[in-house]
């Protein structure tokens, strides 16, 4: 039995094909036309794996492009996606956290990859990916180079949250001679603490998994495990849980069709 | 299949603007009004027609965030924007318009509306349990039935008030029966169709013509449910939509929830069963203006409190009509609703372990995406026909 799950993001697209328990996976930017990269995904999964479109039994297309992709077999959301997959990367986790380009959620789940429960972040960019890029660019780094830049700093406090303002006050702060790495710890720990703000309203969770491009960000994930308390699960795979939760949950609905 | 009357309904607010017109130019009165608390028996029983002002629309928006602050609620700011750009003929046909101390930015903003329109504002106690609350508001009723009287130049006599009692029942059992076929599974009505037959209410002329309409509707939906058919699947998601009064032209998270696998079974809040479940009593031995307060009191708004009669019809409502999830929605910046979301998340997560979303948004169409993903995803969680 093959599936393919597709996560659609809005900065790179994720691809991931099952077959059995053999995985292959791709990813590339979106871009400006998330159909042409949901498509480019596939072709190249397929190229990788030797096989043809017919060879495929299920599609599941999922990520804010999910409904561009009219070869999907279904669309559904991160949200349920997220939820499998991370399951299937930290075993038990009962808490997902997946801050992606444009916006961060908390997941909680039964252990098993079934939500019970979720928020996500309300319409501004605060506490995403999109934050720490633009952070980023104002102090004239890579975002890949902000955990090793604050690596060790004693966080200067952002009391911003608003991405505009927070890019003046980091501006000024950089203007009073305050230390780089202390700016990009504080943005670190504001980012972290705003999306345990949206966790403790649902309640605790024993293990978590954190996913999503922002994963990759050492600075992060601290601050959040200190916040909540609690050890914090990245997989080295971590940015393909979406991927991963379609073509588990496509290999399921087989499964359960039979 | 959607039953033949609902197209009557659909096109009703805008032919009874001009059977409004018509009823104007023959003399009759118009009286507006904001709320549930507003208690249409006295403008009956004036001989007047009441009409609703509640704005459910975004387009007066802009305009009215010329003069008010752009960070309180959508459906006061729409109140007001309809008011004073002259947009809605309901408001412009008004001879009187009744507020009343709800809400903070409500009740301020009546203050600028007196500018525009003769009106009166009625006093809200803040609690329905205090000792004081009911001959207080019984007072406000009598301060109100004077105002009617000196500006209609009408005399509201008991027996008037009585008959309006009736006639305000009759119109409230016939929507709640209407509400109550619901319960059948799957739903007979989709929640959009629902609101729209509920809606009409407030832009009905002649009262008895507007029920005779829904007893109509009442019969079609029998017939669709004896024939087994429904708008829905079977086993589609059944949600219920508490919080914020919605209308027509703010139905953007009902339309997103049906569009999106689920169906709107029912309604807690003041489009729903929150004005409907309780009648005046019609005792004729009893002072009808006691009677009219007494009910009014029990309406379990967020403005009161403690509004814990909210929790209770929640919880009825989620064992009467079977749902599988409850849908919270709060008007950006309505504070009350807001915070008694904490409450009602914990009483339907206690009391019954079902999901409950909370979404807070606006009349635009600005945030459709991110309330799709997050209604989708909530959908997702119901659904038992997959994963
Ligand atoms: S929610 Fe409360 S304030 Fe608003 S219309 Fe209903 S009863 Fe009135
Ligand atoms: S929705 Fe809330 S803020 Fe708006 S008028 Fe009603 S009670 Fe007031």
């Amino acid at each position: 039995m093959i599936t393919v799950g597709i996560d659609v993001g809005s900065i790179t697209t994720k691809a991931v094909l099952m077959n059995g328990s053999a995985w292959q996976s791709t990813l590339r930017p979106t871009g400006y036309s998330p159909r042409q990269a949901g498509r480019e995904v596939l072709d190249e999964l397929l190229d990788k794996a030797g096989l043809a479109q017919a060879d495929i039994d299920y599609i599941i297309a999922t990520g804010y492009g999910r409904i561009t992709l009219d070869f999907a077999d279904k669309a559904m959301t991160e949200i349920t996606c997220h939820a499998r997959g991370a399951h299937h990367l930290a075993p038990g986790a009962d808490l997902v956290i997946d801050i992606g380009g444009q916006d961060s959620k908390v997941i909680f789940t039964d252990g098993y990859g079934n939500v019970t429960d979720f928020s996500m972040n309300d319409k501004c960019a605060a506490g995403t990916g999109r934050f720490l890029q633009v952070m980023a660019a104002a102090m004239g780094v890579d975002v890949s180079e902000l955990a090793e830049l604050a690596r060790g700093m004693e966080p200067v406090q952002i009391s911003s949250m608003c991405t505009v303002f927070a890019e003046s006050e980091v501006i000024s702060l950089l203007a009073e001679g305050v230390e780089r790495g202390r700016i990009i710890a504080g943005i670190h720990r504001s980012v972290a603490n705003r999306v345990v703000a949206m966790a403790e309203r649902i309640g605790k969770g024993e293990l978590i998994a954190f996913t999503g491009g922002v994963a990759k960000n050492e600075g992060v994930k601290e601050y959040l495990a200190k916040a909540l308390g609690r050890e914090i699960v990245v997989s080295p795979e971590s940015q393909l849980a979406g991927a991963f939760g379609a073509a588990i949950i496509a290999r399921e609905k087989l499964l359960k069709a039979r | 299949m959607r039953p033949e009357s609902m197209n009557i309904f659909d096109d009703l607010r805008g032919q009874n603007m001009v059977v409004l017109e018509n009823a104007k130019q023959s003399g009759r009165k118009v009286v507006g009004m904001y709320c549930a608390y507003c208690p249409q028996e006295l403008v009956l029983a004036a001989g007047a027609i009441p009409v609703s002002l509640c704005g459910t629309k975004d387009e007066p928006i802009a305009d009215a965030e010329k003069v008010l602050p752009r960070n309180i609620c959508p459906l006061i700011k729409s109140s007001f924007g309809f008011a004073i750009t002259g947009k809605c003929p309901y408001f412009y046909f008004s001879d009187f318009v009744i507020g009343e101390t709800t809400c903070d930015g409500k009740k301020k903003m009546f203050e600028l509306l007196g500018q525009h329109k003769p009106m009166h504002v009625m006093h809200l106690p803040q609690g329905a349990d205090r000792p004081g609350a009911l001959p207080w508001w019984k007072e406000e009723l009598s301060l109100l039935k004077e105002r009617l009287e000196e500006t209609l130049g009408v005399t509201i006599s008991d027996d008037s008030l009585r008959e309006a009692i009736k006639l305000s029942n009759s119109e409230q059992l016939a929507i709640k029966e209407l509400h109550d076929l619901n319960k059948f599974d799957p739903a007979p009505l989709s929640g959009l169709d629902l609101l729209t037959a509920t809606f009409m209410k407030g832009f009905n002329v002649n009262k008895l013509e507007g029920i005779a309409l829904v007893n109509k509707l009442i019969g079609e939906v029998k017939e669709v449910i004896e024939q087994g058919g429904s708008p829905f699947q079977p086993d589609t998601p059944r949600i219920l939509l508490t919080g914020c009064p919605v209308g027509i032209g703010s139905e953007k998270l009902i339309r997103l929830l049906e569009e999106n696998g689920g169906s709107v079974v029912c309604f807690e809040s003041c489009s729903g069963y929150k004005t409907l479940d309780m009648l005046v009593d019609e005792d004729e031995r009893r002072d009808p203006l006691e009677a009219i307060a007494e009910r009014s009191l029990k309406i379990p708004c967020s403005c009161m409190t403690p509004n814990e009669g909210r929790l209770d019809l929640l919880g009825r409502m989620i064992g009467e009509y079977r749902v599988d999830g409850v849908v919270d929605l709060t008007w950006q910046a309505c504070h009350t609703y807001n915070v008694e979301a904490e409450l009602v998340r914990g009483y339907v997560k206690d009391n019954f372990d079902i999901p409950c979303l909370h979404l807070e948004t606006d009349y635009s169409s600005s945030d459709l995406q991110q309330l799709k993903t997050r209604v989708t995803a909530f959908i997702e969680l119901l659904d038992k026909r997959w994963t």
